[in-house]
């Protein structure tokens, strides 16, 4: 049995930052894990966090979504985007640390399209369970968070993790 | 406590140095919590099912996780130790359009969308199998699964019962149609307590 569940690298945001980046990721895990947990630096609104990977920033990405909000549930689609949304509910606010559980599979084959699987929430607002694609058969090295508009809040934690099967 | 000498070959020219703890400066050992039990990629001749067979009980849990491609149907269906009796599942499904939900019972626990069959499209999906090994609790899944294929694509929350309180040592997987296609990745894990 071979111990896994490696962490790679935890980024804890000092001041305000409109992005967040792990580059030059190993290609020697199986899986790899994104554990954020954020707020946003407007007292006002709220905001989607997007991911993009390899700085790839053409129309290849898309996303399934599963959202309940309290009172209904919903499910809706993004197609052809230039990145991929995290969350639809559970977006990101001021004053309420949200939370991302993102699971990137198969993330260093050259054969396949990429498949991303997560959970996000936030107590105020919702939760969803959503699904995306990369339609790149690159194998990913990089992946930058950013928002719709505006700065990650200071305090902001992003853990990437690396799960290795044997 | 009394104290801790560690000697090296410096030692005879610069002394022994005297720590407060056997660590004697070292790191701490901690014993893995989260280890890979057994892996399966599907080959270019594809798989009727998959299955993982003498699974030991020392871990408290496991995780399935698998990035999946069929070459019809939708549906992960799972069966501990050979058992066909005692099973159901139900799921809540996004279809990008509406919401879904419903059950199913024996002969099997179904995982829905976990199947994609378009050209190089794989599911996410992983299976959390929780106290699988414990003799007095009847046995629960729960599953996060889903695939895009920029303009279809499912996600679903799933849960399992067998209703069984012996130990799983055994765990098939097969697709509600077709066969699991080539590069399809299945990958168990175990899951430890603190010890």
């Amino acid at each position: 049995m071979t111990a896994t569940y490696d962490c790679i690298a935890t980024t804890t945001l000092s001041s305000a930052a409109a992005s967040v980046t792990f580059s030059s990721i190993s290609g020697s895990y199986t899986d790899l894990v994104v554990v954020i947990q954020a707020t946003w630096t407007t007292s006002s609104n709220d905001m989607y966090i997007y991911m993009q990977l390899n700085s790839d920033t053409g129309s290849n990405y898309s996303t399934t979504i599963l959202s309940g909000n309290g009172s209904s549930a919903l499910s809706t689609r993004f197609s052809d985007r230039t990145n991929m949304n995290m969350d639809y509910s559970a977006t990101i606010v001021y004053n309420q640390p949200t939370q991302r559980n993102i699971n990137i599979m198969n993330y260093s084959n050259t054969t396949t399209y990429k498949t991303a699987i997560w959970r996000s929430n936030r107590a105020g607002s919702g939760t969803d369970a959503m699904v995306g694609l990369w339609r790149s058969t690159a194998a990913i090295t990089t992946i930058l968070f950013d928002l719709e508009s505006g700065d990650f809040a200071s305090g902001s934690t992003f853990s990437l993790y690396g799960i290795k099967a044997e | 406590m009394s104290p801790v000498y560690k000697l090296s070959a410096n030692s005879v020219r610069n002394g022994r140095t005297i720590y407060g703890s056997m660590l004697a400066g070292n790191t701490a050992f901690v014993f893995p919590s989260f280890e890979s039990i057994a892996t399966v990629t599907v080959g270019s001749g594809g798989a009727t099912d998959i299955e993982f067979t003498s699974i030991p009980g020392t871990y408290v849990h496991l995780q399935l996780r698998g990035f999946l491609r069929t070459t019809s149907g939708d549906q992960l269906r799972l069966t501990f130790n050979n058992s066909t009796n005692n099973y159901r599942s139900h799921y809540l499904e996004g279809t990008g359009g509406g919401v879904l939900a419903g059950s199913e019972s024996d002969p099997r626990i179904n995982i829905y969308a976990a199947l994609p069959s378009a050209a190089s499209t794989f599911s996410g999906t992983i299976t959390d199998i929780l106290d699988y090994a414990n003799t007095n609790k009847t046995k629960v899944v729960r599953a996060l699964s889903g695939w895009d294929g920029n303009g279809s694509g499912y996600v679903d929350l799933d849960s399992g019962l067998w209703n069984d309180t012996t130990a799983i040592t055994s765990i098939k997987f097969a697709p509600s149609a077709g066969n699991f296609a080539q590069y399809s990745h299945f990958a168990l894990y175990g899951i430890k307590a603190a010890s």
